[in-house]
């Protein structure tokens, strides 16, 4: 289990300190800072072994958060409970930076004290967890004791996410299907691998205590209700047309997996406020959102023509967001010369790359750029070894083909059905690594 | 030009620099860098000039950027341009990165080599330093192979600033350590030495260092700087201390140049003109006198200055070792120091005096100080300097203090750091052995040795002390009262309980008299210790208890008891066990006689270098050790003959090899003490008055190979005389009678020892004359497979195949032992006639055959003509070092080429007829050797390989049988026949063959079966 967790700023300075069993001893906190953070080469690994000691770190921008321990403990959930605590602090006090943190230390550690019990992960659930630690501290007068027991029930009981007695005079529910889609093409457009994560992300403001039940067209539901018999013949007709396969998926705590198990139905009572409510990981049928074709050239040893032509493979009525083309330089540019039709393209002597960024651009369209980049001659007979092309960028759909097909919400014990709420759906694919070799 | 207006700053240096100290991350600061080398490399494009000054700056980040950590793969030429400007900083930089930058195998190496011609030929002092700097930096061969003759010239040049000799001598002085090859001794030497009458202190003392090592390489060339040193030491010495304005150094004159100089002096003998010397004397007397003045300053860098030059005037008196009274003074000078407060300084005094103690001269100055010494071991806070303090007691030891210094180091034993025991112990033993007045001390000394320190004492120390108690009759009874009261102590070291097991065994009967250490007592005593002890040190104890039994027959149903029982008879260690069998069955079966012979006192060990002495050289390597004897050759009386340390040559001393050799040959008990089983060998030891030197000999050469035959080979031939007996012979001295002995001693227990000396009788014939074994061979005649031969080594099986006149005969030889067969071949011997008339080709084997394997061989047979010898088989192998050599006669007959021939009654009689000749006929009639059955009979004449024939002869009773031999050169038709006569018990057999020799052979081989 984890013995302690440090949080340090990109000097390595300690900013927040907090050990959970008597096997970590203070020196722990110097072993990593001395061995990682001003480690001499980069240390990429994220769990490092350092005198028999594990230290797991994520970092959010120049802030490191170290878990720490001596046993053989899951790395993975070590892991999991890093991003929850990220997420929780994120859902306190905004970004994760070094002021935001020194700024709230006594609240980060308040919620040390309750996601954490003698190292073993406790109720990470943002919303739960607003209830009893506010930013503002816990005003007696406004607390009853009553209301004191109340939310030490809720929290260790049952339904430990959602507290009894929500009202709202709109019931509305937010749900976006966030995806990621990951690339890496051959030059001649072979595709060498693929895969989309993806993320269902609700946001509920339902009053009481709705259960609710989500459908979307998994390929192994599909195939079910079809045997079955009992659905109609448009889910007969879709399953042979969008089915997707999802390949594996995990659920938020909420969702009951005994049902799932059986039944493959999504059915679950939803925490207030914002949650994921699944991820999931699908690596067929993908719909690659723009095709990268490279051209480079080889002009003697001073000089390099470089041709690239992304081409949208959407729908013409949508249009693609915040699209960015990285295109690798050889370390020994001594000049760039770029031009291009659409968008800005910019030599980015700080990161070896040309940068070429186009706002906006519309399903089943292409664009070019062409870049004459001249070489300065070096002594190294080292041939570049031509870093693939990289790509940004967000679209209005699900690239792996994931649809909603529906989101019911019951609510036996208050007076609103199904139709009463306001549902929101969106769908929002951005690029992982999206990458082309050229 | 704009650069002179920007002057020397380069504002976009320092920006850059503090830019990348600003970076909150290694992130940020990849960034910076990459954005500054794009930028760079935008300037360093080649479109448009650069003017000097940007250039130096933008080398000057790259050179920032590469100290940084990231590579560099561009500028170089940039900087090589830098070289030929004019301006001392922008030649400064260029020069800096070539330095730091530039590989030996650079394209640009030689632009750099050019560009550095330039400067050294230019008349500019800085620029040529700036090249020589260069130069030195680099070091390459590269740089070294176009310099070599460019720098010397420089030095000796008579025109050349003192500031570039400088350079230059020092310059060399790299160039030589890197590839002192390329540096060619030239006329340039001799104007070298001339450099330390420079009127420059600065050259002088470069030049001193580029002498000195050059003198150790050759010192005959170097000769002629002895007299310019002295002269210029003495003229620093006496000089007063502001003579020299900058070479003063806190009121010391030029300490660095008196050093140097002091160490090229050491390079050579003393001078040997007196004037020189002399001269020399008085400067080392005033270094000593100026020692004793007052400080005239307080500062630690005067006193350092000051000590140094005292410390190497110190060093060189060593050296020269010549000047007694300086000797003493620098000895008594060295004393002040030990008291001194400076850590450093007691250290560098304790490691002077050390040498100094090798000095006849200085030894009882040294001596005088002994009380110090002491003093310094046991309050001294640093372990260094500990070890200094007990290295130069040991150097200071001689007989008069002897006792002291060990006494003092056995009580500093107890306190002192794990590090240094093993050494300290290894010293303790040397001295007290070397010094020994008597020898209860020296017992009295080691036995507390392994008290204090048991786990540091090595098998060496106590294998000596072994050595030299069996050496010296006067100190057993002694040794063997100490050591019985030093295993009293509850809890003993095992080394101790290994040197008390050894002595009680041979000398226990020396105290057996006292009624406080009865034979009862000692057994009692030693065997108290015994389950506490590993398994060598049980093996030691259970050889002392059947010696016990010779010394004190009244303990012998006790010790037989301890020896029967169960945890050593049946222990699973197969040593304990087998010494506890035999040892056992020795004391029950023999005489008191034979135990009184087999048992007697080790006679006394020949003398050799000490072992100890060899180890603790081994350990420190040598030259370290301060070679005692080779030093103080008058005053090291020998002792006696026990410390007699003759002078091996050094090499010898410190070769592993000998080193082996002295363990074995003096052979300490437990390799001495051989295994029982060993027979012969462990007789001769104790029975023996020969030389140890030729019982050594078959205890190594056999001890292991004797062990295996006697293993292997079952219980009758328990001590594997067989094999053993060849051996014995290896000593000629060995009296027969060791070997009759026993037998005798085992020839009344077991039947099977008449085996063995069966056995032993036997094996000799077998191994020396190798008769051709053909026990076996009639068997083969009328049957193709089966055993040939047999002993109890080796099996031989045959499997024979045979078509017409060719056949192939399969051979296994099987290894009826555990232990492999070495150089195993095989040869086929076909003497005339038979060479002619039989082709024997046997195809090669493998040399060595493994315990329990079987070997297989082809033989590929071809019949020629008929023939009547056969073939011998010779096999060799070596067996347990032992050659074996075994020949067998290959059953290869005539009839093994018949092809059966059926044919009618009318045929046979035919044929019968016609091979009528009287010399075609043989006839033989002869007695049965084995019962006359029918079916046998038929067997076997069908297995001799004609076709029998029913119903030829009218005589149902008689056999008929026909076949045709087949051979290369021709085929000859065979009838027989075997008329049986039941009553008669004989037979008569007829054989008709168109070739009378055929016929012959035949009826022989033939009447051999039945």
């Amino acid at each position: 289990m984890i013995g302690g967790l440090f949080i340090y700023n990109h000097k390595g300075e300690v900013l927040i300190s907090r050990v959970y069993r008597d096997d970590i001893g203070r020196n722990a906190v110097d072993a990593f800072r001395v061995n990682v953070i001003h480690a001499r080469q980069q240390v990429r690994s994220p769990v490092n072994n350092i005198a028999r000691t594990s230290f797991f770190h994520v970092k959010r921008s120049n802030i490191w958060l170290a878990a720490v321990t001596k046993q053989n403990v899951n790395a993975a959930m070590v892991f999991e409970f890093l991003y929850k605590m990220c997420d929780v602090m994120t859902a306190y006090f905004g970004k994760i930076s070094e002021e935001n943190i020194k700024n709230n230390f006594v609240l980060i550690y308040e919620l040390l004290d309750e996601i954490l019990d003698f190292g073993y992960p406790q109720n990470s659930e943002t919303g739960a967890l607003k209830t009893f630690i506010t930013q503002q501290g816990i005003k007696s007068q406004h607390h009853t004791k009553e209301e004191q027991s109340q939310i030490t029930s809720q929290v260790t009981g049952q339904i430990g996410w959602r507290r009894e007695g929500i009202k709202y005079r709109r019931n509305e529910l937010f749900l976006d299907v966030l995806e990621s889609v990951n690339l890496l093409m051959s030059p001649q457009g072979q595709v060498l691998s693929a895969h989309v994560s993806g993320r269902v992300v609700m946001k509920s403001y339902l009053s009481g205590m709705p259960e609710c039940k989500f459908g979307m067209n998994d390929k192994i539901v599909i195939d079910k209700q079809g045997k079955g018999g009992t659905t109609t013949d448009e889910a007969g007709k879709s399953s042979g047309k969008q089915a997707i396969a999802i390949d594996d998926c995990t659920f938020h705590q909420c969702v009951r997996l005994s049902k799932f198990d059986t039944e493959r139905s999504i059915s679950f009572i939803p925490p207030d406020g914002e949650y994921e409510l699944m991820r999931y990981r699908t690596t067929k049928d993908i719909i690659l959102p723009f095709r990268v074709i490279p051209l480079v050239r080889e002009v003697g040893r001073t000089k390099l023509e470089v041709k690239v032509v992304i081409k949208s493979n959407f729908k013409p009525s949508l249009l693609a967001q915040k699209i960015e083309v990285r295109i690798p330089t050889p370390l020994n540019t001594s000049g760039v010369q770029v031009i291009c039709m659409k968008g800005k393209a910019k030599y980015k002597a700080s990161e070896n790359a040309i940068v070429w960024k186009i706002k906006r651009m519309a399903g089943m369209k292409e664009s070019q750029i062409s870049a004459e980049i001249e070489l300065l001659p070096t002594n190294d007979k080292k041939k570049w070894a031509r870093p693939p092309i990289s790509m940004n960028f967000e679209v209005p759909f699900a690239p792996s083909g994931l649809k909603v097909r529906y989101l019911k919400v019951f609510e036996p014990k208050l007076n609103y059905s199904d139709h009463d709420v306001i549902k929101w759906v969106r769908y929002i694919g951005r690029s992982g690594i999206y990458e082309t070799r050229c | 030009m704009p650069a002179v207006s920007k002057g020397d700053g380069m504002r976009g240096l320092a920006v850059f620099i503090s830019d990348i100290r600003n970076c909150k991350s290694k992130e940020a600061e990849i960034k910076r860098i990459n954005k500054e080398l794009a930028n760079i490399r935008s300037k360093f494009k080649g479109d448009k000039a650069l003017d000097g000054y940007s250039k130096k700056k933008y080398v000057c980040k790259l050179l920032f950027i590469f100290l940084l950590g990231h590579d560099i793969d561009f500028g170089h030429m940039e900087a090589v341009n830098l070289l030929s400007s004019n301006k001392y900083t922008e030649k400064q930089i260029g020069y800096l990165f070539i330095s730091v930058l530039v590989n030996s195998n650079s394209d640009l190496i030689r632009l750099i080599n050019n560009a550095i011609k330039n400067d050294l030929s230019s008349r500019n002092p800085t620029f040529m330093n700036l090249a020589l700097h260069c130069i030195a930096n680099v070091g390459s061969r590269e740089m070294a192979e176009a310099f070599a003759a460019d720098v010397p010239r420089i030095l000796v040049a008579g025109d050349t600033m003192d500031s570039v000799k400088q350079s230059a001598a020092l310059c060399l002085l790299r160039l030589n350590r890197t590839s002192p090859d390329l540096v060619p001794m030239g006329e340039w030497t001799a104007r070298v030495v001339h450099l330390l009458n420079d009127q420059h202190l600065g050259v002088v003392t470069a030049a001193t260092s580029l002498i000195t090592t050059l003198a150790q390489k050759n010192p005959d060339d170097f000769k002629t700087s002895l007299s310019l040193a002295v002269a210029r030491l003495s003229r620093i010495v006496t000089s007063a201390s502001t003579d020299l304005q900058d070479y003063t150094y806190y009121f010391v004159a030029a300490p660095w140049l008196s050093v140097k100089l002091l160490r090229l002096l050491q390079c050579y003998p003393p001078p040997e003109d007196a004037a020189i010397r002399g001269r020399l004397t008085e400067c080392l007397e005033t270094i000593l006198n100026k020692a004793q003045e007052p400080p005239k300053s307080k500062k630690v860098q005067h006193s350092n200055a000051k000590n140094a030059v005292l410390f190497e005037a110190i060093s060189l008196i060593i050296h020269h070792d010549s000047e007694p009274t300086l000797l003493v003074r620098a000895c008594n000078q060295l004393g002040q120091f030990l008291q001194h407060r400076e850590t450093n300084l007691r250290y560098l005094a304790l490691e002077s005096m050390c040498t100094l103690a090798s000095s006849e001269f200085s030894h009882e100055a040294v001596k005088t100080h002994i009380d110090t010494v002491i003093n310094a071991l046991k309050t001294e806070r640093d372990v260094s300097v500990r070890q200094r303090a007990v290295d130069l007691l040991y150097a200071m030891c001689d007989r008069s203090n002897a006792k002291q210094i060990v006494a003092e180091m056995l009580s500093y034993l107890e306190t002192a750091d794990y590090s240094i025991r093993e050494e300290i112990v290894l010293k303790v033993a040397i001295l007290a052995e070397k010094y020994a007045v008597d020898y209860t001390w020296y017992v009295d000394t080691i036995l507390n040795l392994i008290r204090i320190a048991g786990d540091y004492v090595s098998e060496e120390v106590w294998y000596r002390v072994i050595q030299i108690v069996i050496n010296r009759d006067d100190v057993q009874g002694y040794a063997a009262k100490t050591v019985f009261e030093a295993l009293q102590a509850p809890a003993c070291h095992e080394n101790l309980v290994k040197v008390g097991g050894y002595i009680l065994g041979e000398f226990g009967n020396l105290i057996a008299g006292d009624p406080r250490s009865s034979p009862l007592v000692q057994f009692n005593l030693l065997h108290s210790k015994f389950h506490l002890c590993s398994v060598p040190t049980r093996a030691l104890l259970l050889s002392a208890y059947i010696k016990f039994i010779n010394l004190f027959p009244e303990v012998k149903g006790t010790i037989q008891e301890v020896l029967r029982s169960d945890s050593q008879l049946r222990n699973a260690d197969v040593e304990l066990q087998q010494r506890a069998v035999e040892y056992l069955r020795l004391s029950c079966i023999a005489s008191t006689d034979i135990l009184a012979t087999v048992l007697e006192e080790m006679p006394p060990f020949p003398e050799r270098e000490s072992s100890i002495l060899a180890k603790l050289k081994r350990k420190k390597g040598p030259g370290t050790v301060p070679d005692i004897e080779e030093n103080r050759k008058e005053r090291n009386a020998n002792v006696d003959g026990g410390t007699n340390h003759t002078t091996t040559p050094p090499n010898a001393k410190t070769s592993p090899a000998s080193f082996v050799g002295d363990l074995l040959a003096p052979a300490p008990p437990p390799t001495n003490r051989p295994r029982p089983v060993s027979s012969s060998s462990f007789l001769q030891t104790p029975l023996t008055p020969l030389p140890s030197q030729a019982c050594a000999i078959p205890l190594a050469a056999s001890a292991g190979a004797f062990y295996q035959v006697a293993a292997a080979t079952a219980s009758p031939d328990l001590l594997g005389l067989g094999s053993s007996t060849p051996l014995s012979s290896t000593p000629p001295a060995l009296p027969p009678t060791a070997a009759s002995l026993l037998i005798d001693v085992f020839s009344e227990s077991s039947p099977g020892a008449a085996a063995a000396m069966a056995a032993a009788a036997a094996a000799p014939v077998a191994v020396s004359a190798a008769p051709v074994a053909d026990d076996n061979f009639s068997r083969f005649v009328c049957k193709n497979n089966g055993v040939l031969y047999e002993n109890q080594l080796l099996q031989i099986g045959l499997k024979c195949e045979y078509r017409q006149n060719l056949g192939r005969m399969y051979v296994f030889f099987g290894n009826k032992t555990s232990t492999q067969f070495l150089s195993f071949d095989t040869s086929v011997v076909c003497q005339e006639p038979l060479a002619s008339q039989l082709n024997v080709q046997p195809k090669p084997v493998d040399p060595t055959v493994d315990g329990g394997a079987q070997l297989q061989q082809i033989i590929n047979i071809e019949c020629v003509s008929d023939f009547v010898e056969a073939a011998v088989l010779n096999i060799q192998f070596r067996y347990g070092g032992i050659l074996q050599n075994i020949a067998v006669k290959l059953p290869i007959t005539l009839n093994k080429f018949f092809q059966p021939t059926e044919m009618t009654s009318q045929d046979f009689f035919q044929r019968w007829k016609q091979l009528s000749a009287p010399t075609q006929e043989v006839q033989n009639i002869f007695k049965a050797k084995h019962s006359m059955d029918t079916e046998v009979t038929k067997a076997k004449i069908i297995g001799f390989g004609v076709a029998l024939l029913d119903g030829v002869d009218p005589n149902p009773s008689n056999f008929v049988g026909a076949g045709v031999i087949h051979t290369k050169t021709t085929q000859v038709g065979c009838l027989l026949r075997l008329e049986p006569n039941t009553q008669a018990q004989m037979y008569r057999l007829t054989l008709r063959t168109s070739r009378d020799t055929v016929s012959q052979r035949l009826c022989d081989l033939l009447s051999d079966q039945f």
